[in-house]
């Protein structure tokens, strides 16, 4: 499908606002901890792609969760990731790149055992 | 010998069809070069049924009455001191929301009225667009002029047209109207015309007005009382519209129908703001977002599309999700303001015990089970002073462009998540509807003026939230944050000190 446009050449015209050049250098990093609806949505980070897993989970998903009564008690060993729709196991070493991220990535994360209070 | 005077009919063929004509110098196709390129196919514009047989002439002397008694009862409201006559000061806000959320909205309206009352090619329905056009503009600035007494006391109000082109949960009827406008005169008249105007107008103003009433702000009644008449005028505009193009040629039907599918969906989600509204910020509640959607989406829809399936036109593409959804969504976006309070432009607050009663009655099968436990987490924190706010920011969705703050069908738990690719670059969606949405127009949607990303690419005033508040010209401290503490309690307290023993006392 396209634009019903009156202008023949509509898609010459247009600006695409997101792309990944327009981040200085970071890509766009959605994150969502499941079962924890006290956040009410995923939330968004422009993060380098040579970030090490490791360091978006410790630098910035844990402190960005903290509020959480649960946040103290999760086991980041045992925690079940899914990046873009598909269950991973993620290289903690290795970058968000080469864990097969991407501009617009979302990860989204379970902790057995924690849900939060009826999920929230 | 006796002057014949014309009929009231054809006085008004004379005034308006009778001043349209057939160009010669120029070919009718270069004068009205929009009213073709959206496939809409018109056989005979003269078949078009004015809904509303009124002249200019009329139009003038009509609103003017009409403007007179607005006005004095405005005077009367401040002269009394008509805001102290508050249920309570929090209602103040539902204004505020209305102000920055509505009344720009009315402005974008008029304009695209304009529009459509130069580019119609049908006289009788382009002076129909015009009159509209007039009356969006008149609702602006009866609007501005009844809140502009409230401004004189409270935050969060005078910045409102700077707020609505920055300000990120704005964003939401901004786009909603952008994209109307954007379109042609036709799809248009579907969009705001037939699904906003007609559909779900009720789900708009009457929970305003309503709530207005109920809470003792007879300003805003009474500007509602001033604009009935108009309403009822665009309704009848909105339903003529949709049964005229369905007449006029049956491939126009899978057209339009496109159109209710995506301006309902679109409404469906930017009425969400409304559902919270009722269901959270008005002291005095009307009635509950749920009943309100029963009475006017499935009851009265319901009936409209049965009426409307003799031209072939189905009720819209997932109706049944929207009226599921209708147990969730007032919950869902008040947790979205709740921890964001620090960048909204008005205050916020937990429901206490009276009110979570008041929502666990109306919302039998979801609020105990999903909603309650967790305001009753935050309040718990509130009161250990651990207040819980989100400091990252928010998924936003490319479509409706609300943080993806809504749930699965069928699963009040998860939150639903859906994406598509287009030329290489991911996009996400809060549903199907707004999925659907992006994928029938994605060259116009990749154009988004998303907040968020925005901000990350460091086009809105700075990094920090602080430079971001600035940029939206929202006085931090004053205009955000929780109602408790805030200077709009204040001076509520100072002209009733006590409130609060009140409050509880009811």
């Amino acid at each position: 499908m396209t634009v019903t446009a009156i202008t023949p050449d509509y898609v010459k015209h247009i600006e695409i606002r997101d792309i990944q050049q327009n981040f200085h250098g970071n890509i766009l990093v959605y994150v969502h901890w499941e079962e924890h609806l006290s956040f009410c949505s995923a939330i968004a980070f422009p993060l380098p792609p040579a970030m090490p897993f490791g360091a978006l989970v410790s630098d910035v998903i844990a402190p960005h969760y903290a509020a959480h009564p649960d946040a103290a008690k999760v086991d980041w060993a045992a925690v079940n990731w899914m990046i873009d729709g598909e269950k991973a196991t993620p290289d903690f070493g290795k970058s968000l790149a080469e864990n097969g991220m991407h501009h617009k990535s979302l990860v989204r994360f379970w902790t057995p055992g924690l849900t939060g209070r009826a999920a929230s | 010998m006796t002057v014949k005077k014309l009929g009231l009919r054809q006085r008004y063929e004379h005034m308006t069809r009778g001043l349209d004509w057939e160009t010669t110098y120029q070919k009718m196709d270069d004068v009205f070069p929009y009213d073709s390129f959206e496939g809409i196919k018109i056989k005979d514009w003269s078949a078009w049924e004015d809904p509303f047989r009124l002249t200019m002439d009329t139009y003038w002397k009509f609103q003017a009455e009409k403007e007179r008694k607005l006005y004095a009862v405005l005077d009367a409201f401040a002269q009394n001191n008509g805001q102290t006559n508050l249920s309570d000061g929090r209602y103040v806000n539902v204004v505020k929301l209305f102000l920055t959320g509505i009344s720009p909205e009315e402005y974008q309206a008029h304009r695209g009225f304009a529009f459509t009352g130069r580019h119609l090619r049908g006289a009788g329905a382009r002076v129909a667009a015009q009159m509209q056009s007039l009356d969006e503009l008149r609702h602006l600035q009866t609007q501005v002029h009844t809140i502009s007494h409230y401004n004189k006391f409270f935050d969060g109000i005078g910045e409102f047209p700077h707020m609505h082109d920055r300000v990120w949960y704005l964003s939401v009827p901004k786009s909603f109207f952008d994209d109307a406008r954007s379109a042609g005169p036709f799809e248009f008249m579907i969009a705001i015309g037939f699904a906003f105007e007609y559909l779900l107008t009720n789900l708009l103003f009457v929970p305003f007005m309503s709530g207005a009433a109920y809470n003792g702000d007879m300003s805003t009644v009474t500007f509602g009382f001033s604009a009935q008449s108009d309403e009822s005028r665009h309704m009848t505009l909105g339903i003529e519209v949709i049964k005229f193009l369905l007449e006029q040629h049956p491939d126009n039907l899978p057209i339009v129908q496109k159109w209710v599918d995506k301006w309902f969906w679109r409404g469906h989600r930017l009425l969400g703001l409304v559902a919270m509204m009722m269901d959270y910020m008005l002291p005095k509640k009307v009635m509950s977002w749920k009943e309100a959607w029963d009475i006017y989406f499935v009851e009265a829809g319901g009936s409209l599309f049965q009426d409307l399936e003799r031209y072939g036109l189905k009720m819209p593409k997932y109706a049944d999700i929207a009226t599921e959804e209708a147990e969730h969504i007032s919950h869902q976006n008040w947790a979205v303001f709740y921890q964001y309070t620090h960048a909204a432009a008005f205050h916020t607050w937990m429901p206490d015990k009276e009110h979570l009663d008041w929502l666990s009655a109306k919302y039998p099968n979801t609020f105990d089970k999903y909603y309650r436990p967790r305001w009753e987490l935050w309040a718990e924190m509130e009161k250990e002073g651990k207040r819980f706010y989100n400091m990252a920011l928010p998924q936003l969705c490319q479509t409706c462009q609300i943080p993806m703050a809504y749930t699965e069908p069928g699963d009040p738990a998860t939150i639903c998540f859906r994406a598509t690719q287009f030329q290489g670059e991911t996009y996400h969606f809060c549903s199907d509807g707004c999925k659907d949405i992006f994928d029938g127009e994605p060259e116009k949607y990749v154009q988004a003026w998303m907040p968020v990303q925005q901000i990350f690419q460091g086009n809105c005033g700075g990094p920090t939230v602080l430079d971001v508040l600035a940029w939206y010209n929202l006085n931090a401290g004053a205009d955000n944050m929780d109602y408790t503490g805030s200077p709009d309690e204040k001076i509520w307290k100072e002209w009733h000190p006590d409130a609060d023993a009140a409050r509880k006392a009811v």
